[in-house]
């Protein structure tokens, strides 16, 4: 019997690739192995062919000057990504690459970096950094944990759906308890931690949709989340 | 006000605070609310000024070994030992050091700031030398981005008013050393070394920093055996067998020796460098070593990816029993991203036989996901510790740890065996 594959694809891992960032890429990655699939890991860097068949997209945060550096590049394969989400291709993006699929970003220095719409959302960066342990709740992934750090306000148009509510911590802005945004399987956080590790429902969900999108059905294989569930209940009640 | 009526005040105030076994904080605090000049005022009377050495990784080992340099060349060298790498920690530190009358006998101080402190200390006190070691992510919960931490290195540069010492292999540091051309001066590694160092840019691509480099006075060329290093230093060569451990600190050799061949010059002592350098142990908590039981226990305090990454390939795990201890206070920084950055491959055919601290968990999901074997989860340091000796009577042991977990470490260590005691 042929192995069942995915292919998961890390979005800028030269520029975009901070505050663990990696443990989502590595927690999709194993989580995929340990329910049966074979992964077949790419990346995508400025200026590389974007590749055909991608299962799982994936990106993170960066500096405002890896921001910059890698906009008009987006811009360029926006449409493809546009294109996999409406095919409800199942994708993360964490912190910076979260604020670019929104409309727009305003920077500290007051300079737009114009992002792909994917979320119908703005972000103006705000003269304090939201940092700390985060816990959010959503109806379909229960309680999330991580931990933000960021200085972006961002503001979801009223057609966006958040991910979840927040229960500790600022999250989307400092004022309206949403955190991160959804449109079909695209997910949009402000959560490090790293989030998957912590949050394997949420890995979980991206691998049984690319399963069933590619294969038409997803079993689950068993996995030990023992340490995960002690370490969401030790995050969960430390400081902020 | 003047130097002695505040050394006095400030001296009682540290013996009260002393008795009721307080650190350094209250003293210092005092000290700067009664006569905030102190520290400028004193610090000038130095006839070979001030020193300041900052950067993320390795300022308490190398600022360590720019005092026993210099030492050794017969300098008297006043300094911040305690690593309390704040102002106010200078401040306690020379209310130690100086007499009733408020005089320091020393001829020059070497300082170790913490980035952001550093920015502070310098508008107040212009060093005459900066040691600029690295960049790299850190606690990001208070500085915010990298970004910004060069920032503030690039303050300290600025200020400095005769010559800036920087790591030409960290790339935020060489753009800094380009602006400041005419006072800069780079320590460096060998092309064969440099594979060795990933900074946080290229650590997932591997790469190294590429691009033509500035040439260094003082280049780490090659490591034998772990602790026989040779440097080129200008057109002499100088090999020396060192108690240092590990690749990391024995780079932070060549930080220091080109620090201390800027302040000497020429009359510098080769021989004499030499013997000093042999000597150098490391600071505490760093690659510091303990016999427990007949076996040495080693700490390696570890604070970030880079950091993490680099003691990992610095000790060889073969034959030693590992145990990792992570605590999340907020000198440890809260988060715990960090780790997922660290690639724990190196400790897979050993395994780690004890998982400790506050965050214990979080470590222990680490290692699942880069499918190390854990022994066992004990989130309290105490019996984790206890357990970890008991379970391993024969063979040496080492613990990485972050900041707060290392000091708890101490604290139990001296219970049952020689620590020295830092104060």
């Amino acid at each position: 019997m042929t192995e069942k594959q995915l292919t998961i694809l890390q979005l800028y891992p030269k520029d975009m690739n901070i505050y663990g960032d990696w443990g989502n890429v590595l927690t999709v990655m194993r989580r995929a192995q340990w329910h049966g699939y074979e992964v077949n890991l790419m990346e995508y860097n400025p200026g590389d062919t974007f590749p055909d068949t991608i299962d799982i997209v994936l990106g993170g945060g960066g500096q405002d000057s890896g921001q910059d550096r890698i906009q008009q590049d987006l811009l360029k394969i926006g449409s493809t990504l546009h294109k996999l989400a409406n095919k409800r291709t199942p994708m993360l993006f964490i912190c910076g690459l979260y604020q670019q699929l929104g409309n727009s970003f305003k920077t500290q220095d007051g300079h737009i970096i114009e992002g792909i719409g994917i979320f119908n959302m703005e972000t103006i960066a705000g003269p304090e950094r939201l940092t700390g342990n985060i816990v959010t709740k959503s109806d379909e992934f229960g309680t999330i944990i991580g931990y933000e750090n960021h200085s972006g306000q961002t503001t979801l148009h009223r057609d966006t759906q958040p991910l979840a509510t927040v229960i500790k911590g600022a999250g989307n802005n400092s004022t309206d308890g949403t955190e991160g945004a959804r449109y079909k399987n695209v997910i949009g956080s402000y959560l490090h931690g790293s989030l998957l590790p912590k949050n394997p429902r949420i890995a979980d969900f991206l691998i049984e949709t690319a399963a069933v999108n590619k294969y038409g059905s997803f079993t689950p294989g068993i996995i030990d989340d023992r340490f995960a569930e002690s370490a969401r209940f030790t995050a969960e009640s430390r400081p902020r | 006000m003047t130097n002695s009526y505040t050394a006095l005040l400030g001296k009682a105030v540290q013996k009260i605070a002393r008795l009721r076994g307080g650190g350094s904080a209250l003293p210092g605090l005092f000290v700067e609310k009664i006569d905030p000049n102190f520290v400028p005022r004193t610090l000038a009377t130095l006839p070979l000024g001030v020193v300041v050495v900052s950067g993320t990784n390795g300022k308490t080992t190398t600022t360590k070994m720019v005092v026993e340099l210099l030492e050794g060349q017969g300098l008297r060298v006043f300094t911040n030992r305690t690593g309390s790498n704040f102002v106010r920690g200078v401040a306690a530190a020379l209310l130690s050091d100086v007499d009733r009358s408020g005089k320091l006998y020393a001829d020059i101080a070497v300082l170790e700031l913490d980035e952001a402190h550093a920015v502070h200390f310098v508008k107040a006190v212009q060093p005459r030398f900066s040691l600029l070691l690295n960049v790299m992510r850190d606690q990001l919960d208070r500085f915010g981005e990298i970004d910004t931490t060069a920032k503030m290195l690039q303050h300290i540069a600025e200020s400095t008013s005769q010559t800036v010492v920087i790591n030409r292999e960290d790339p935020r540091l060489a753009r800094l050393g380009a602006l400041y051309a005419d006072k800069t001066v780079y320590f460096g590694l060998s092309s064969d070394l440099q594979a060795l160092f990933p900074n946080d840019d290229t650590m997932r691509s591997g790469g190294t920093v590429g691009g033509k480099q500035p040439p260094a006075d003082v280049v780490l060329q090659k490591i034998e055996d772990e602790q026989t290093a040779s440097f080129t230093m200008g057109k002499e060569t100088l090999t020396a067998t060192l108690e240092l451990r590990g690749v990391y600190n024995i780079f932070n050799a060549a930080a220091a020796l080109a620090l201390v061949r800027q302040i000497i010059g020429d009359t510098i002592d080769n021989d004499k460098l030499k013997t000093s350098l042999s000597h150098i142990t490391p600071a505490f908590g760093r690659g510091e070593s303990l016999t427990v039981g007949g076996h040495t226990l080693e700490l390696v305090l570890v604070k970030n990816p880079s950091g993490f990454r680099l003691s990992l390939s610095s000790f060889n795990p073969e034959g030693y029993a590992t145990m990792i201890t992570i605590n999340d206070n907020y000198a440890d920084g809260r988060d715990m991203s960090w780790l997922w950055d660290v690639d724990f491959d190196s400790l897979k055919t050993e395994g780690v036989a004890k998982v400790a601290g506050i965050r214990a968990f979080d470590m222990a999901l680490r290692l699942q996901y880069d499918e190390v074997a854990v022994g066992d989860v004990t989130p309290y340091l105490p019996d984790a510790l206890r357990s970890f000796i008991e379970q391993n009577p024969h063979r040496p042991k080492r613990i990485y740890c972050t900041y707060t977990a290392m000091l708890a470490l101490r604290r139990e260590l001296a219970k049952i065996t020689n620590v020295e005691t830092i104060s």
